[in-house]
């Protein structure tokens, strides 16, 4: 490996920029998505009627327990079977969601148990109650509790979208993939890649503490 | 506040200022049987105090009033209305209760505010997204009830940077937002270092004194005797003595409340009681 690799790689930074711009949209929709179906599914993990809170809680553990890779591969393979086509892009993006949408809805059951008991009955006692107890009480104090969490799980998208390349989605691990098979400089490339990564986290981390800093005032 | 025994009797006169009534009040958990046929009545003005030894189900009866608790058995009639259930006989929904609810406003012991929102915001919460009433209303109340309560420069700051008085203050100015028929207080200073009370005591006392009508569970003996219209002895799930409060402190009939007092004044020669700010 030599100083030469790395301009050799970067002599290619339009390929490169446009893989990280696509992986950069991966995250952030799937992230966002993700975070919003995971509140929209924590209510459903609390419920008392059985049937919903377990059927969420089936589908939650069921991603728990699965290879990302695997879920990316029955997705693929298994939609169109099923006679729904989706684009590689499209696939690769719901995968993502639903993948991770389960971990945050799990996580976020774990926010909500933390709060206490009488807050929430406080709530109740002024008069809120469904929908509304969830959306002025329950739901700021849970997201608050989560914070670090959620910046974790972000991370974890940042990592999972790498996996896309199987399914033919440019983001940057293919990108530089191929970048290295063709010249035959697989550290350079790579490295490269980790370090673009890392920058992604550390954007995650920054916004992360910022929220932090919002929410700890307002947590107890 | 009238005692259970004579109830009859003012019933037909006060009937129009009658805002609470409990009858027949039975509450278990699980084999614990908490709550035996609870009745009584508090009128408008009025101030019941609630005393009693710990576990003797003060709490889950104040509970109660608020549908908090579902009773197992008996009536709870908030100004004529019943709560959970319609006079059709069909059972509320959670909507109707919620609605029932906001007519009664609760102090918590641990204060329970909302502690992502400001001081105002959790005054005005109730008021503005459960009574839908105009914001520019409710923030001018909020901020004359901070006045109220002695608060009225913490309106932006969060319940964490308060302390225990402070927060007991802004529950308080939280439950008055509401404009309720009725306040219930669950031991509202015993969440407090001793400094503390007087301040919170003040503030309730000066409501007593401008007609509200609370019922209050208390162990602060003197601050009852002085606030009471009526003192409720309760002891093991059941109404042990009522009465009002120069009869119950000077003269307890039952053995149980003689203990209880006589357990309480040695309490008092040991440490002196807090002072009631005015």
């Amino acid at each position: 490996m030599s100083y030469d690799d790395f301009i050799l790689v970067w002599q290619q930074y339009p390929k490169i920029l446009e893989a990280f711009g696509n992986t950069l949209m991966l995250i952030v929709i799937s992230g966002s998505v993700s975070m919003m179906l995971g509140i929209f599914l924590t209510p459903m993990l609390m419920s008392r009627r059985k049937a919903i809170s377990l059927s969420v809680s089936v589908y939650c553990e069921s991603m728990r327990c699965m290879p990302f890779l695997l879920f990316v591969y029955m997705i693929y393979f298994g939609l169109p079977s099923a006679g729904i086509q989706l684009s590689n892009w499209t696939t690769g993006i719901v995968a993502l969601i639903l993948y991770n949408a389960a971990y945050m809805a799990i996580f976020l059951r774990g926010a909500w148990q933390d709060i206490p008991k009488e807050t929430i009955e406080a709530g109740r006692a002024y008069g809120f109650y469904g929908f509304k107890l969830f959306r002025r009480v329950i739901m700021p104090l849970m997201l608050m509790r989560a914070i670090p969490m959620v910046g974790n799980q972000w991370v974890q998208i940042v990592k999972d979208s790498a996996f896309l390349g199987i399914i033919a989605v440019t983001e940057l691990t293919a990108a530089m993939n191929s970048i290295q098979s063709t010249n035959f400089i697989p550290f350079a490339s790579f490295l490269s890649a980790v370090l673009l990564y890392w920058l992604i986290s550390l954007v995650i981390e920054l916004v992360t503490s910022l929220f932090t800093r919002y929410a700890q005032v307002r947590r107890t | 506040m009238t005692p259970p025994e004579n109830a009859e009797q003012t019933s037909s006169t006060s009937r129009a200022s009658r805002v609470l009534q409990l009858q027949g009040i039975s509450k278990s958990f699980a084999d614990n049987e908490v709550l035996k046929d609870i009745s009584l009545n508090v009128d408008r003005g009025q101030v019941l105090c609630l005393i009693g030894p710990s576990g003797c189900g003060k709490s889950t009866l104040l509970r109660c009033i608020n549908w908090l608790e579902t009773p197992d058995a008996g009536r709870v009639i908030l100004n004529g209305q019943r709560f959970g259930v319609h006079k059709s006989g069909a059972k509320m929904r959670d909507g109707d209760l919620a609605r029932m609810r906001s007519r009664v406003a609760m102090v918590f012991q641990h204060f329970a505010l909302w502690p992502h929102l400001s001081v105002i915001d959790n005054i005005m919460a109730s008021p503005l997204h459960v009574q839908h009433r105009d914001r520019q209303e409710v923030r001018e109340e909020a901020i004359a009830l901070l006045e109220k309560v002695g608060l009225a420069d913490k309106a932006e700051m969060f319940p964490s940077s308060l302390s225990g008085g402070q927060k007991q203050r802004v529950g308080i100015a939280r439950a008055l937002a509401m404009k309720p028929e009725l306040l219930l207080f669950d031991e509202p200073t015993s969440a407090l270092d001793p400094m503390l009370v007087g301040e919170v005591l003040g503030v309730i006392r000066d409501l007593a004194d401008e007609g509200a009508t609370m019922v209050i569970v208390t162990h602060e003996m003197e601050f009852a005797r002085q606030v009471a219209s009526q003192v409720i002895f309760m002891s093991d799930g059941h109404i042990a003595e009522a009465g009002p409060p120069e009869e119950f402190f000077a003269a307890p009939k039952s053995d149980k409340a003689k203990q209880f007092l006589a357990r309480f004044h040695q309490h008092l020669k040991a440490r002196s009681a807090p002072a009631v700010e005015r």
